[in-house]
């Protein structure tokens, strides 16, 4: 095509500059300055704070075990997609996606019923003549928040991968005497990296910054590290602390996705 | 064995994804406002959710943003696609490189960054700040859709096309668009569900006083939840059941219809 076709990249590019560029330099920005006016790095150094480093800490951890759990869950169920037949394998996967169409704050919304003093379990559990249960407004709560929300985005990466594996290899790993185990460890593990590192970042980023399921299901007494930033804009008006503690939280995800880039020599191409 | 053992992984999976919708369904027709107490059939928190009319006003602005979002990121996106196509593929990596920072960046980061942005300029918070996020964070989808379609093919096409006498513009709508078309309406769909979906940069980035179906459910729910927000979930959940199955149906005609041409 001729070369004045560039041109019409132009408005993408200044959409990039207007959106992307201008707004996370400003993050930046904000984040190195104080209130007065002067540069400084106390915003950034507040993340060391007690109170900022336990919910740090909190988010990491739920977010880890979240993310531990959906791939436990999410690998079996990836291998009876590929092995099942093509219209139950259509059906299943339909099946899968019809949640991620709804609302996740409904999603979650679904869960405090559940799991509230007068909901739904206690309801059933006194019935049945045991102790009521305290299950809201607790860390096990929120992971499982987190788990029922994310899980469709674990599986289908990871099945992706596993139904693009060529039988024959699998065979031909049977044929030279390969154990189950070992044709698993050694043949359909490693090939599904890719999908399996492009699940854990669709679930481990979402949930290691969400503000919303700890604030639904931990009843605002479990704050996570989303949840210290978003009181800083929205709250106490402090945009100069959150934006130095959301440029240390990008240093944290930038940082864990290079670690499982690592893994995945397709480089992030199946990211999508 | 291994077949049953799978049947039950399936059913257990299933129920894990589906009782809580159906717990909601169930409760949208309870007569009392009770999460534990049936109280018998009604379809008054039905009337409730539609004589809302914050509830109706979150709708049309969901869904006016989401087609307009979309619309603008698929045009934005798609010219962007053909001019990269003529630029040195440094260049290009490089654009490629901005384009994928709204798509890995946390939601809640891209919500503050533009927020601060909106704050910096003085730009009344509303309506226009959500659309402009809006299709920030979906021309990237567009841009990932449409690009693969574009080939040396269509160039050599086009280039044919030209000087057998056709116009650049004829050539462009008989030649380029027929070929990028799956890709731009498959940007178009991904950038409309990314945006009706969408809480988090919505939240940030809207004003007071607006509010899509995300942020109003948000803000009830932070004051009680409402069995009218049961009756919102069975509704969004029957529409998106009716979407996608027709989206199948129509899927499996359309490769009926190819099998049977290639046989």
């Amino acid at each position: 095509m001729t070369a004045n076709k560039k041109s019409y990249s132009i408005p993408f590019i200044l959409w990039i500059i207007a959106g992307t560029v201008i707004p996370l330099a400003s993050i930046a920005y904000y984040g190195f300055t104080s209130r007065e006016g002067g540069f400084t790095f106390a915003n950034i150094a507040a993340m060391f704070r007690g109170d900022h480093m336990q919910a740090l800490g909190l988010s990491l951890s739920l977010a880890l075990i979240s993310t531990a759990i959906c791939l436990v869950l999410a690998f079996p169920m990836a291998m009876i997609l590929r092995e099942s037949k093509y219209g139950k394998q259509g059906f299943l996967i339909f099946v899968i996606i019809l949640p991620m169409w709804m609302n996740f704050l409904l999603r979650t919304m679904a869960w405090q019923v559940l799991l509230e003093r007068q909901g739904v379990i206690n309801a059933i559990i006194t019935a049945i003549g045991l102790p009521r249960q305290e299950m809201m407004n607790t860390p096990g709560a929120i992971v499982l928040g987190m788990v029922y929300d994310f899980l469709p985005f674990m599986i289908l990466p990871i099945y992706n991968t596993v139904s693009k594996i060529d039988n024959h290899l699998i065979e031909a790993a049977y044929d030279l005497g390969a154990t189950k185990g070992k044709v698993y460890t050694r043949v359909i593990l490693p090939l599904s990296v890719p999908g399996i590192v492009s699940g854990i970042t669709m679930v481990f980023i979402p949930a290691l910054t969400t503000f919303v399921i700890s604030n639904m299901l931990g009843g605002g007494k479990i704050n996570l590290i989303g949840n210290i930033i978003e009181q800083e804009f929205t709250v106490n008006s402090n945009w100069y602390l959150g934006s130095g503690l959301s440029l240390v939280m990008m240093v944290f995800i930038i940082f864990s996705m290079l670690m499982l880039q690592k893994f995945d020599k397709t480089g992030g191409a199946n990211l999508i | 064995m291994k077949k049953t053992l799978g049947r039950i992984y399936i059913l257990i999976i299933m129920l894990f994804l589906y009782l809580p919708i159906l717990t909601l369904i169930v409760l949208s027709f309870n007569d009392v406002k009770s999460m534990s107490v049936w109280g018998g059939f009604s379809l008054h928190w039905y009337a409730e959710l539609f004589q809302s009319r914050l509830m109706m006003g979150a709708i049309v602005n969901t869904f006016s943003i989401a087609i307009l979002a979309a619309l603008i990121a698929t045009i934005v996106g798609t010219l962007a696609v053909l001019g990269m196509a003529s630029m040195k593929p440094r260049t290009q990596n490089v654009l490629l490189g901005f384009n994928n920072i709204p798509m890995l960046n946390a939601d809640i980061v891209t919500g503050i960054a533009l927020m601060l942005f909106f704050l910096m300029i003085k730009a009344p918070r509303g309506y226009m700040t959500i659309l402009f996020s809006h299709a920030t964070f979906c021309i990237p989808y567009v841009i990932l859709s449409v690009r693969p379609r574009v080939n040396k093919n269509t160039d050599r096409l086009y280039e044919a096309a030209l000087d057998l006498g056709a116009t650049e513009k004829y050539a462009f709508r008989k030649i380029v668009l027929p070929e990028l078309k799956p890709g731009i309406m498959s940007g178009f769909l991904l950038s409309f569900t990314m945006s009706v979906d969408d809480f988090i940069i919505t939240y940030f980035t809207r004003g007071a006083g607006i509010n899509t179906i995300s942020t109003l459910i948000y803000s009830e729910v932070k004051i009680g939840i409402r069995p009218s927000l049961f009756a919102l979930s069975t509704i969004i959940f029957v529409v998106a059941l009716a979407v996608l199955l027709i989206a199948n149906i129509r899927q499996d005609k359309a490769n009926n219809l190819k099998d049977a041409r290639a046989a």
